[in-house]
């Protein structure tokens, strides 16, 4: 039935040379009529019955089978004349110059010409292919500056190609003479094989004068099916337009030249056929104006069906429409684990996998074949051992769930527990995709764990994603083994964690672990059940006034009881809150040791992603993946839980400062508008000193920008810290690095500072000025940009206005670098796909050339490392002297 | 007033190279599993090639830092280049 895998040692391409091409075609094509009055295809047209079938139960005449085994046949066109194939002229360009015009000899001298081929044959035994082009390159070169044939003697002129198919002879004083296809043909048959060999042709498959056609070949009906529209009428394929075209001028042409036309009306229809013929292979080919139809369609040649992003290659070979996939809006379901993927009942219903009838599973089986394929869990098609597909849609379910026997492969529905890859685009990784395993859930779209949008960079704004079901059991064990989202919490750039908690799950362990929180034993209970704990309440921490608990406690049961950790909490970045050592007064240090939870807070530093040697980095690396993946499945949902407890939120009041500060603020605002005001009086003056490589106005604005937005931003933050402290929901986002940052706070509850575009203030608009609100050349701050109120003050409109400006930049910018970036990255990939790393540890190309000899330089996998390095001796030395350092 | 030609080989760019021995390169290549031209290319008009006299079909072995190995060996095969005719020595 199916025959072995063979392996291929090579492929050839070569030209089609006209006796092939003849022999090949199955009849000539010499009509342009296509179909007779009953619309029946002519014989002889180019819908020729003999061109294959295509007609459902239509019998092919040539090889006897239907359209599902006909290959289709070539069939073929005598041109009257011969012409030039467009996508060979710069081949044709090269020989022409090569050889002499007269005796059609390579126009090198016998000698050289013996050492060339001596040579040629010395690379080719080497196989050193890469410098056997070069070696045609530089025979080329030297062929084509030879003035005079050194073989016959003969002047050699200058060839000229003007695109995108006419070649022109420069004869000095008599001017540019045309070569027509016949001349050129000629001139090409001349050419030894020897000397075809040395220009890097191939003489056995690729005859220069093949290049000009005076045969066509027609491809079989198959390539270019007409359609049938609604309404009756056949709409015919762009190329079989063109055919049409081909042979209508064909035919005139030949009238012509029998019944002896004048040259110039002979000339002219050569010149039309030369066009058809052109535009039908390449319907973009420059210098020539595209063939259109009579609508004004621009026609599709056979270069426009393989070329770009739509074209056969990209398009349907290396990039296909596939079975077994879903596509659905996604949206957060926290209380999925990370591995899995909600996945609607409705798909479920329709994606299936093809699972064996065994003894031992055969009841469940008959089971699914009765529920049938409207009815989830059951199974769309039984599949028999004699290879009969039967769609449970329109059969007696029950009769078939009784003869179901061994061997029997039912296709059921998708169900909890399959694996399946899911994936988001721009796939621009290999954590674009990754392996989930199935709960089928109600409603209508994915659901996926939150944990799990960063390798995606997926939000929930709308986002689609796509879903495919593997089909074979080596496929399944390697997405489950290699894909799934557990191996890939660590990311193969430098070995930290990927996958992490963000945003309110920060904000949650703050508040959980933060020292003032201490939880009655209802709380303890309510937050353990949502992290799914089964065991004994520890001790409480506090007894009286009654049993109250630490968030700390709660960490500690789920860490594994040898665990040690110790680093400074990210609110410890704040100078106000560092600690050296483990007395820490403000918890800033966090500290574990053989899994208890002994102080300091959990913060993006511990639980955050991307954050290396952080304590979840630990926790996959010491003990595996699977133990990781549970605590970011429970423990990470109780932070959530403790965040919803809480009610943390945040308002307009948290941003609100005391009158005192805001005197403050405008009383710095006023300072550094002074120093400008000085400075650019100063400049006025000519006073103002240029820094080096800068002019005099260049300096001033430099200034201008130190002073507006870093200083007085650094000024102003420093005067309203005091006011914001960690009991502030603003701060504690800010500072555990949930969301936002101390100058997002400035931005809000003080001022902007100087709106900037290009890294410069606001200069463009009107003439000399940004708005007509101010006086030309007003070099003040107001003028260009400066931004003196906050969001919670509100702008000004012509604050407001600035403000944009200075947004679009930023929009645009974006935009901009993500096309760029993504044709890089196609470039990239297209250019390192096939290296391999060997188990020798050398990078080699498929065929074995070394293009590194050790991966990396040091043979170290990224993410196995810590940071680059194979081994962080710090933390090895810990884990084996116990917690102390 | 003649200036004399600095010697490349002397820069502190330009990393250590070698020619190896007949034995030692047979070695590698035993080692490596490849024929020579499988090896990353150097072109003999590479002034360092030039400068330490390595023939078409010498293997160069070349010391050079690396920023993740501290120091790191790499082979070159030197080949002719033939699209360029090289000048003559003057």
């Amino acid at each position: 039935m199916t025959r072995p895998p063979t392996r291929i040692s090579s492929v050839k391409f070569g030209i089609l040379s006209p006796e092939e091409i003849r022999k090949m075609s199955v009849t000539a094509i010499i009509t342009s009529e296509v179909y007779d009055n009953d619309g029946a295809p002519i014989d002889g047209g180019v819908m020729d019955r003999r061109l294959g079938a295509i007609e459902p139960r239509e019998v092919c005449p040539v090889c006897g089978n239907t359209r599902e085994s006909c290959p289709g046949h070539f069939g073929h066109i005598e041109l009257a004349r011969p012409v030039i194939h467009v996508s060979f002229v710069k081949h044709i360009h090269m020989y022409l110059k090569a050889t002499c015009r007269v005796c059609g000899r390579i126009k090198i001298s016998e000698a050289e010409r013996e050492k060339y081929i001596e040579l040629m044959k010395g690379l080719e035994e080497l196989g050193l292919d890469y410098l056997k082009r070069r070696l045609h390159e530089y025979i080329r070169r030297k062929a084509a500056t030879t003035q005079k044939c050194p073989h016959c003697g003969a002047k050699q002129y200058k060839i000229r190609l003007e695109k995108p198919h006419s070649f022109y002879e420069d004869r000095g004083e008599e001017g540019y003479v045309k070569l027509n296809p016949i001349e050129v043909r000629a001139r090409l048959e001349k050419i030894p094989d020897e000397d075809v060999r040395l220009l890097g042709g191939d003489p056995v498959d690729a005859r220069p004068e093949w290049m000009v056609l005076t045969v066509l070949p027609v491809p079989p009906r198959s390539v270019r099916p007409s359609i049938l529209l609604e309404t009756g009428i056949r709409s015919e394929d762009d190329l079989t337009h063109k055919l049409v075209d081909i042979i209508r001028v064909n035919n005139r042409l030949r009238e012509h030249i029998e019944s002896g036309a004048p040259n110039a009306i002979i000339e002219d229809e050569w010149e039309l056929l030369q066009y058809h013929v052109t535009t039908y292979f390449d319907n973009e080919a420059p210098g020539i104006p595209v063939a259109r139809h009579r609508s004004g369609k621009v026609l599709k040649g056979i270069a426009q069906r393989l070329k770009g992003k739509e074209g056969r290659f990209r398009g349907n070979l290396r990039g296909k429409r596939v079975d077994f996939s879903a596509r659905t809006v996604i949206s957060p379901d926290p209380n999925l684990s990370i591995n899995e993927v909600g996945v609607p009942e409705m798909i479920a219903k329709i994606l299936t996998v093809p699972e064996r009838v065994t003894q031992w599973n055969i009841e469940e089986m008959r089971k699914l074949v009765l529920n049938g394929p409207d009815k989830w869990p059951g199974a769309n098609y039984v599949i028999k051992p004699d290879g009969r597909r039967i769609s449970l849609k329109y059969v007696d379910r029950k009769a078939l769930a009784e003869t179901l026997a061994p061997g029997f492969i039912v296709e059921r529905h998708l169900r909890d527990g399959d694996i399946v890859l899911f994936n988001r685009q721009p796939s621009l990784h290999r954590i674009s995709i990754m392996a989930h395993v199935v709960r089928v859930l109600p409603y209508k779209t994915f659901r996926l764990n939150l944990l799990v949008c960063p390798p995606y960079n997926a939000d929930f704004d709308g986002d689609e994603m796509n879903l495919h079901v593997p089909q074979s059991e080596e496929a399944r064990a390697e997405a489950r083994l290699l894909m799934l989202v557990e191996k890939h919490i660590l990311t193969p750039r430098y070995g930290g964690p990927i996958i992490g908690g963000l945003q309110d799950y920060i904000s949650g362990a703050f508040l959980l672990t933060n020292k003032s929180t201490l939880l009655t034993r209802e709380d303890v209970i309510e937050l353990l059940g949502v992290a799914g704990y089964r065991g004994e309440l520890p001790e409480p921490a506090i007894l009286k006034p009654g049993p109250y608990w630490t968030g700390k406690q709660l960490i500690s049961l789920f860490l594994p009881k040898d665990f040690n950790y110790k680093r400074p909490a990210k609110i410890a970045g704040a100078t106000a809150l560092r600690c050296i050592d483990e007395d820490c007064p403000h918890d800033s240090i966090v500290i574990v040791k053989n899994g208890v939870f002994l102080e300091g807070v959990l913060d993006k530093a511990s639980i955050g992603r991307e954050e290396p040697e952080s304590l979840i980095h630990w926790l996959v690396k010491e003990y595996g993946e699977d133990i990781a993946r549970l605590f970011m499945d429970y423990v990470y949902r109780m932070f959530l839980r403790f965040a919803e407890k809480y009610g943390f939120t945040m308002g307009y009041t948290h941003l609100l400062l005391p009158p005192e500060a805001k005197k403050r603020i405008l009383e710095i605002i006023e300072e550094k508008k002074k120093e400008v005001y000085e400075l650019i009086e100063k400049y006025h003056r000519g006073e103002l000193e240029p820094r080096p490589g800068r002019t005099v106005e260049e300096t001033l604005e430099d200034e201008i920008i130190d002073l507006l937005s870093k200083k007085l931003l650094d000024d102003v933050a420093d005067a309203i810290t005091p006011y914001f402290t960690l009991t502030n929901p603003v701060i504690i986002m800010a500072r555990t690095g949930a969301r936002g940052n101390p100058v997002n706070l400035t931005q809000m509850a003080a001022l902007l500072g100087q709106q900037t575009i290009r890294g410069r203030r606001i200069t463009r608009g009107y003439l000399h000025r940004t708005l007509p609100h101010f006086k030309p050349k007003d070099l003040g701050p107001e003028a260009r940009g400066f931004v003196a109120h906050g969001f919670v003050d509100g702008l000004s409109p012509i604050e407001m206005f600035f403000h944009a400006a200075a947004g679009r930049e930023g929009l645009t910018d974006t935009a901009v670098r993500t096309s760029q970036s993504g044709y890089m990255q196609r470039r990239l990939i297209n250019a390192l796909q096939d290296l391999k790393v060997e188990y020798d540890g050398t990078v080699r190309l498929p065929t074995g050339e070394i293009v590194q000899f050790l991966y990396g330089e040091d043979g170290v996998n990224p993410m196995m490392s810590d940071h680059g390095k194979a081994v962080k001796v710090e933390r090895v030395i810990e884990k084996v002297i116990g917690w102390r350092i | 007033m003649q200036k004399k030609k600095p010697n490349i080989l002397e820069h502190e760019l330009v990393p250590k190279h070698e020619i190896l021995s007949p034995e030692e390169a047979a070695e590698l290549l035993r080692k490596l599993k490849v024929n020579p031209a499988q090896l990353p290319w150097i072109t003999i008009d590479d002034p360092v090639v030039k400068a330490i006299g390595a023939k078409p079909g010498d293997i160069i072995k070349i010391i050079r830092k690396s920023p993740t190995a501290g120091e790191f060996i790499a082979y070159r095969y030197v080949v002719v280049d033939t699209l360029q005719p090289r000048k003559k020595e003057a």
